[in-house]
């Protein structure tokens, strides 16, 4: 575990996937050279999928309108019939099997939950339940728990119908219903593209709040790459007829893109989201030296001369970051700390992302913030120096991640490409 | 005699008519109801289907309901028979429509939605489409009644029961004193009835449109 502090958000998210696969609750995906054709189109507008997403991980695929990514995933629990390929949940060939039975097993969150309006919250959640037959008092009991999970309370919301819902919860509501007879599988379909920026923000959250719980296989599709990258594992970038751009995590995509498509795709500022994806926690955090506001200040002035920096941070009696103060600063304030520095008017939490702090840092006149502990107490300090280390240290190790993927990823689309010649050269033959 | 002294000398004989009259058009409401959300059922889910479907209730309908019953008798005989057959058919034209229009009208994210989380075919249709198609089915249906109270009057002509036989009464014995009566009575008749019926599917609208799409 020593390398997980370098390796930051990437090591620890692949550590709940690993957990995930340990406890059983996740099913693993496996798409064997998927394809979907339309009669009449020369085209096929899904081509030759092959991917392999790992029990209890989040895959997002992401790519621009009508590359076939929605196909893709509704190929997965046969609302669209692949017309070639293999599909296997769990290790289990999913392909010809009775796909009513097939979607009892896979939730599914659609855009705009999707609810059904003559049937209250209750009766939407408790339809997959009833089908697979469990008892009422099962039943009645796991939508009682959904609504708290999602954080709906039961008693408010239980016998309300969709309409008397605000978007977000509708969407809240929908995810209870995919998750309501704990299928191993989540499929979401732009689950939170119709509702504001704000709610969707806090849906996303929940999501992740979720997913620490309950290490379910989630495949995700969104256009909108900032939700993929706040969401993903890893990500599939797709291109026209869902061909895979680059498959890898988050990290790896925004700091080498495989190609110009993907880049594009990115945006502006990849370095800039990077930094969305590391926390506070991760990196090094400098320790200065503190005093609290009942030193006596024959202390204060030993220390203020004896530390290397000219600038020391005074903690209130709750260990809470209170004022800097420099060398000349209590001289000027004739001794009286009540007078003497300046207040700290901002803190960063260990849990906050790089971004943020940068933000702090960048907006703060010395260019340094506190960081907090959960209740506030001081923990330590970055400023822009350590910040930058930290930053490039990252985006070398991600540089290094995603040049190995993507060499993996090239060798298999060569053995495909292979594969597809050597097919069509021996057709004619026989 | 005037219309009051009309109505209570007769009124045993009013009151049976009446209910032959109410009891006709419930019956053949019912038949028209199954059938028409059958085909309804049936043929939403074609374009072609369902159009023919339309058009040929509509054709129906275009049929005037003198000439349908005159062609009825010859058919099937006199009575019961032929009434039930004219107005079950005139009855289908707007049940089938509605019922297509409301089954087609259904939110096609909300099929999907039905789909994604393993309802089957049937399920579907009993548990999503019928339900939220039900409130213009439903109103198809107030409109055939509304139709079929006038329709059935004529069925007199083919000495079916109900109301129509007091109008034909009055019609044919025009100038007598009790003419005028006659028809205004069964007219009335006909007119209170079809305002009963109506207030009984605001009710049954109450009782069967689900709350949470009831308008």
């Amino acid at each position: 575990m020593s390398d997980t502090a370098t390796q930051g958000a990437s090591a620890e998210r692949s550590a709940s996937a690993e957990r995930a696969r340990s406890d059983g609750h996740g099913a693993s995906i496996e798409l064997e050279n998927l394809t979907k054709r339309y009669p009449g189109s020369p085209q096929p507008a899904v081509d030759n999928v092959s991917m392999e997403i790992k029990a209890g991980e989040t895959v997002i695929f992401v790519g621009p309108s009508g590359c076939g990514k929605s196909t893709t995933l509704k190929m997965i629990n046969r609302l669209i019939e692949p017309s070639g390929g293999r599909i296997r949940i769990g290790g289990e060939d999913v392909t010809d099997i009775d796909p009513v039975k097939l979607r009892r097993k896979v939730g599914y969150a659609i855009q705009s939950a999707g609810l059904f309006p003559h049937m209250t919250v209750a009766q939407n959640i408790a339809l997959v339940p009833k089908m697979i037959g469990w008892s009422k008092a099962r039943i009645r009991a796991r939508v009682e728990e959904l609504l708290d999970l999602v954080g709906l309370d039961p008693g408010e919301f239980h016998g309300r119908y969709p309409r008397q819902l605000s978007g977000g919860q509708q969407q809240r509501v929908g995810v209870a219903r995919a998750l309501a007879a704990d299928p191993p599988v989540l499929l979401m379909d732009e689950p939170f593209g119709a509702v504001d920026p704000i709610t969707r923000d806090h849906l996303q959250d929940e999501l992740i709040r979720l997913q620490h719980e309950l290490h379910k296989t989630i495949v995700f599709v969104t256009h909108d790459f900032d939700e993929a990258i706040k969401l993903g594992d890893r990500i599939a970038v797709l291109r026209e007829r869902s061909h895979i751009a680059q498959f890898d995590t988050p990290e790896a995509i925004l700091t080498n893109p495989a190609d110009d498509f993907v880049s594009g795709f990115v945006g502006a500022g990849a370095a800039l989201k990077r930094l969305n994806l590391t926390r506070v926690r991760d990196v090094e955090i400098t320790d200065y030296p503190t005093v609290t506001v009942d030193t006596p200040l024959q202390e204060i002035f030993l220390l203020l001369r004896s530390s290397g920096t000219n600038e020391i941070l005074l903690l209130d009696r709750r260990r809470r970051p209170y004022k800097w103060l420099r060398r000349g600063d209590l001289m000027r304030a004739r001794g009286s700390l009540a007078r003497a520095g300046t207040l700290v008017h901002d803190t960063v939490t260990r849990d906050a992302t790089l971004r943020d702090a940068l933000e702090a840092v960048l907006t703060d006149n010395a260019g340094r913030v506190a960081v907090t502990g959960r209740r506030g107490e001081y923990t330590g300090v970055v400023d822009m120096e350590t910040l930058m280390n930290s930053v490039h240290e990252l985006l070398e190790a991600d540089r290094l991640d995603a040049m190995e993927h993507q060499h993996e990823l090239a060798e298999i689309r060569a053995a495909q490409t292979h594969a597809e010649q050597e097919g069509e050269g021996g057709g004619p033959k026989a | 005699m005037d219309f009051w002294e009309y109505l209570d000398s007769r009124h045993q004989q009013l009151l049976t008519d009446a209910w032959q009259h109410a009891s006709a058009v419930f019956q053949c409401m019912v038949l028209a109801t199954v059938l028409g959300v059958l085909i309804g059922v049936v043929t939403y889910r074609s374009g072609w289907a369902g159009n023919l479907a339309t058009t040929t209730t509509s054709t129906i309908l275009t049929i005037p309901s003198l000439a349908m019953i005159g062609l009825l008798v010859p058919v099937v005989g006199l009575g019961v028979p032929p009434t039930v057959i004219a107005l079950t058919l005139y009855g289908l034209l707007p049940i089938v429509r509605n019922s297509i229009v409301g089954l087609r009208g259904v939110d096609p994210t909300l099929v999907d939605a039905a789909r994604g989380i393993g309802m089957s075919g049937p399920m579907r249709l009993v548990r999503v489409e019928l339900p939220l198609a039900w409130p213009p089915i439903l109103t198809g249906i107030r409109v055939s009644t509304q139709m079929l109270m006038g329709i059935a009057a004529i069925a007199a002509y083919a000495s079916g029961p109900g109301l129509g036989n007091e109008i034909f009464r009055g019609l044919a014995s025009l100038g007598s004193k009790n003419a005028l009566n006659q028809v205004l009575a069964g007219t009335l008749g006909i007119i209170i009835l079809a305002l009963l019926f109506d207030a009984a599917y605001v009710l049954i609208g109450r009782l069967t449109i689900p709350r949470g799409i009831r308008v």
